[in-house]
């Protein structure tokens, strides 16, 4: 940190710091001298100590608007009820990783937030120490209330103006865990009374002066190009303003959303095939063609699993199938753009701000500066708003079109022009050898990439001698990308049914053979091995107690999983009857290790939607391709969970001080193994293909009761 | 265009739309009123959810011609202040995650508990069981619900 960033900033500084807080607060967006750690980018404070927050990073429903700013709140020192949150714009002078994605934002967040606030409460109490003539040592702060030892009092509203124009404190103290007062208790949604009032919120809200809506015909299946269109029709729509062609796509701008859709309806379109067009019934057969194949990249080896097969007493080998999946945000994609000769403004929902600034500078071959763009509260991501496709598209529209554009996708646009969950497949191989888990293979084939590097090293990596995974890939002009919990929310399915399996084959006790396993990786030296044999241990025996596994009364069938994901890991236990001969999934318990809790109240909703997410997707989540055309577009025949088939989520959270770690990913990957597991406890039968719902046969309890 | 009378949020306003346009795209497109979302436009996800007449319907499939006379309540008229009794019910819980959905499920809600002031497990179910939440917060409002009622019964 320099002093002489302040004297670049320092009028701003005072601007802001004497400004009124609300509810017309401005970030500071001239701070081009300013870095990451002045805490003018993210703290206001007026004269009457009330404080501004603004939250840098994208809301899309995981709560980091409400729990970053906590954390700055704690170290300021200031009481929550003085508060006001607002949502940063994109600023890459004075933020970093502006990102929502991979359950990172609170991690990484973490020490840099806790380190703004604590440098900005130092500075107050520098100033104030200042004006009394006494060493800053002497004071105390008490929620915004800077003490001296004589028992005078400032507030902080008093001294920031003397504050700005100090030197930046470097190795400021931070809190301990046991003195927390923000951090840890509940606190709701910041949005909260905008939500339940139905205030304009959203992208989808938002209007300007002169904004037109543009609805955009796509190609109908991948693999077609746009040979040639007829508007006649289109153009004779009341409402609709042009109708404009770009790239393979051709927009219909109207002055209302209707108007723009009906516009789009009487567009008469010819395409034509340059590249094949893919079905499902190909992907299916390419995907265990590669995995009976020989060509695989390797990501890990560990001793000899050829060797460990070869000697095995029984080999375990079993196949798992996942199809495409859709995200199907509730909020269907849609960004405002208004491309003129000295601003691109963009304005919507997207998790990733700055490199879909980028991209749109990079393709109107402008200056990135010229880009201004601000986020709204996101209605659902999923990973589909990490790609700013539907950006692109306003910007492009608009600096066609010389006017303020918003793209708004029909639900059907949303589903058919999707960047899907890839349909993938895994094999799974063991060796046991001596009552032991001598090798384990792990193969992928998956459509257009395969899982990323930290993967590899997770369990079992480590816990068993000979070990292996392989990945393959077939490259599909089918768009697909990173869908909540990328891999592992299908991965943890197959791995878990696997050691399930395996148990029984071992006949062995189903949570003994995971604590064994997890003994060898205690003392690892392996840097590549992130997740924690003794916080998994922990997890696992506390799931197993607090689920009261393995006691439950006749009739009652149990499923249990462990996973560790985005650096926390997890244990859920799945609870099932069966009525009327199929299983039911009843309760789940859950527990969580993502070490310090920021906001519980808020870390509880995303563990029960993780879970309930997961359920309903390994249930009901369905999307195939006939010849390149997605075969479901709406929620007629796309099936999302609903309220009636959700269990009961029961969640402990364990305690202790580790720094925090993800929590919108974590609790979705291990639920589907959990009720897979928990129905072949019930039916007798075993899963190896999601969705479930589409083997009823699978789901029929036995004949008569099992009885002992 | 024809011109239609509409009654929402107890004020009388003039509106001249095409014939078949849904009313959902009258209150956010030519009202204003934005609080009502556009989720499938096919009346299966509920997000658009009004009160015609204090029925919960849903506004994507409603035509000028089906509202008629009728009154209409939008999440911006459920009560001034956000203090209506499920509204009270979804910020004590803390529903929301996205919070995309939320309007639609208070106005399907709220609807429900005026017809069925004292509702079972099953009751309140089977009357959430048209809204979808992506975001799966269904055990919150679930728990919203419940205690809404218990606010309205006093």
């Amino acid at each position: 940190m320099k002093t002489g960033t302040l004297a670049g900033g320092g009028l701003i500084i005072g601007f802001n710091l004497f400004n009124a807080c609300k509810p017309n607060a401005k970030p500071p967006v001239n701070l081009a001298e300013l870095n990451y750690n002045d805490f003018n980018a993210f703290i206001k404070i007026a004269d009457n100590g009330a404080v501004t927050i603004f939250s840098p990073n994208p809301e899309v429903g995981q709560g980091v608007k409400t729990s970053m700013p906590m954390i700055i709140a704690e170290e300021l020192d200031v009481a929550w009820k003085d508060v006001y949150v607002e949502q940063g714009i994109l600023d890459t002078d004075n933020y970093t990783r502006q990102v929502a994605g991979g359950s990172q934002s609170i991690r990484f967040g973490w020490d840099a937030l806790r380190e703004t606030g604590a440098t900005a409460r130092q500075m107050l109490i520098n100033a104030a120490a200042a004006r009394w003539g006494i060493d800053p040592s002497e004071c105390t702060t008490q929620e915004g209330v800077i003490s001296n030892a004589a028992g005078e009092k400032l507030g902080y509203g008093d001294v920031v103006n003397e504050a700005a124009a100090l030197e930046i404190p470097e190795n400021v103290t931070l809190k301990e865990v046991k003195d927390y007062k923000i951090i840890g208790t509940d606190v709701t949604n910041v949005d909260i009374e905008k939500i339940v009032k139905g205030d304009p919120l959203y992208g989808l809200d938002y209007k300007t002066e002169g904004m037109v809506i543009a609805s955009v015909m796509r190609p109908p299946a991948f693999g077609q190009k746009l040979e040639s269109f007829d508007d006649t029709a289109a153009k004779a729509v009341d409402g609709v303003l042009d109708v404009i062609r770009f790239e393979d796509k051709i927009a219909v701008l109207a002055k209302d959303n209707w108007s723009a859709m009906k516009g789009k309806k009487a567009l008469k379109a010819e395409w034509k095939a340059d590249s094949k067009l893919e079905s499902t019934e190909d992907h299916d057969k390419l995907l265990l063609g590669l995995l009976d194949g020989k060509k695989f990249e390797t990501l890990r080896a560990d001793g000899d699993v050829k060797k460990a097969f070869a000697q095995a007493d029984k080999v375990l080998e079993r196949t798992y199938e996942s199809p495409f999946l859709p995200h199907n945000c509730l909020e269907p994609m849609n960004f405002y753009a208004n491309v003129t000769a000295d601003k691109i403004h963009l304005v919507g929902p997207i998790q990733t701000p700055e490199g879909t600034a980028k991209n749109i500078a990079e393709l109107l071959e402008r200056d990135f500066k010229d880009v201004h763009l601000e986020m709204t509260r996101i209605g659902g991501g999923f990973g589909r708003r990490l790609y700013g496709d539907f950006a692109v598209e306003a910007a492009m529209i608009s600096n066609l079109a010389k006017k303020p554009v918003k793209v708004v996708f029909s639900r059907e646009d949303d589903m058919a022009d999707g960047i899907y969950r890839p349909s993938i497949k895994y094999r799974i191989k063991a060796a046991v050898k001596d009552g032991k888990v001598t090798g384990y293979h792990l193969k992928e084939a998956a459509i257009n990439s395969n899982m990323y590097g930290l993967i590899p090293n997770f369990f079992p990596a480590g816990a068993i001698e000979n070990y292996q995974v392989d990945v393959a890939k077939y490259d599909s002009n089918i768009t697909t990308g990173a869908w909540r919990a990328p891999y592992t929310n299908f991965l943890a399915f197959a791995e878990q049914s696997f050691f399930d399996e395996l148990a029984e084959l071992m006949e062995v006790d189903k949570i003994q053979l995971r604590l064994d396993l997890l003994q060898k990786v205690k003392g690892t030296t392996d840097e590549r091995i992130q997740y924690s044999p003794e916080r998994m241990e922990k997890v696992i025996k506390t799931a197993v107690e607090k689920s009261g596994w393995g006691t439950k009364p006749e009739g009652v069938y149990q499923g249990f999983v462990n996973y560790y994901c985005h650096n926390s890991h997890v244990a859920e236990v799945a609870d099932v009857v069966l009525e009327n001969g199929s299983p039911v999934v009843k309760k789940i318990t859950c527990v969580v290790d993502c070490g310090i809790v920021i906001n519980p109240l808020g870390a509880l909703n995303q563990i029960e939607g993780g879970i309930i997410d997961g359920i309903g997707h390994a249930m009901y989540g369905d999307f195939s391709f006939l010849n390149g055309v997605p075969q479901v577009t709406n929620f007629d025949k796309y099936r999302l969970i609903r309220m009636k088939e959700v269990p009961i989520v029961e969640t402990h959270l364990m305690k202790n001080e580790y720094s925090p770690t993800g929590l919108g990913e974590p609790t979705l990957p291990p639920a589907g193994a959990a009720i897979a597991n928990a129905f072949k406890a019930a039916t007798g039968k075993r899963l190896y293909k999601q969705p479930f719902s589409k083997y009823p046969d699978l789901l029929q309890g036995p004949e008569k009761e099992i009885i002992g | 265009m024809p011109t239609y009378q509409l009654n929402i949020n107890g004020e009388s306003r003039s509106i001249e739309v095409s014939e078949d346009t849904p009313l959902l795209w009258v209150l956010r497109d030519h009202l204003n009123l934005v609080g009502t979302k556009y989720g499938c436009g096919i009346a299966l996800c509920g997000a658009c959810t009004i009160h015609l007449d204090g029925v919960a319907v849903r506004s994507c499939a409603m035509t000028m011609a089906q509202v008629g006379g009728k009154s209409i309540t939008t999440i911006e008229g459920l009560s001034k202040d956000g203090t209506h009794p499920v509204q009270e019910a979804w910020k004590e819980v803390d529903v929301p995650q996205c919070g995309y959905c939320q309007a639609g499920q208070i106005m399907t809600a709220s609807a429900f508990l005026k017809d069925n002031p004292d509702p079972s497990e099953a009751e309140i179910k089977d009357a959430m069981q048209g809204n979808i939440c992506r975001c799966a917060s269904y055990t919150r409002i679930y728990k919203a619900v419940e205690i809404a009622a218990t606010k309205m019964a006093k």
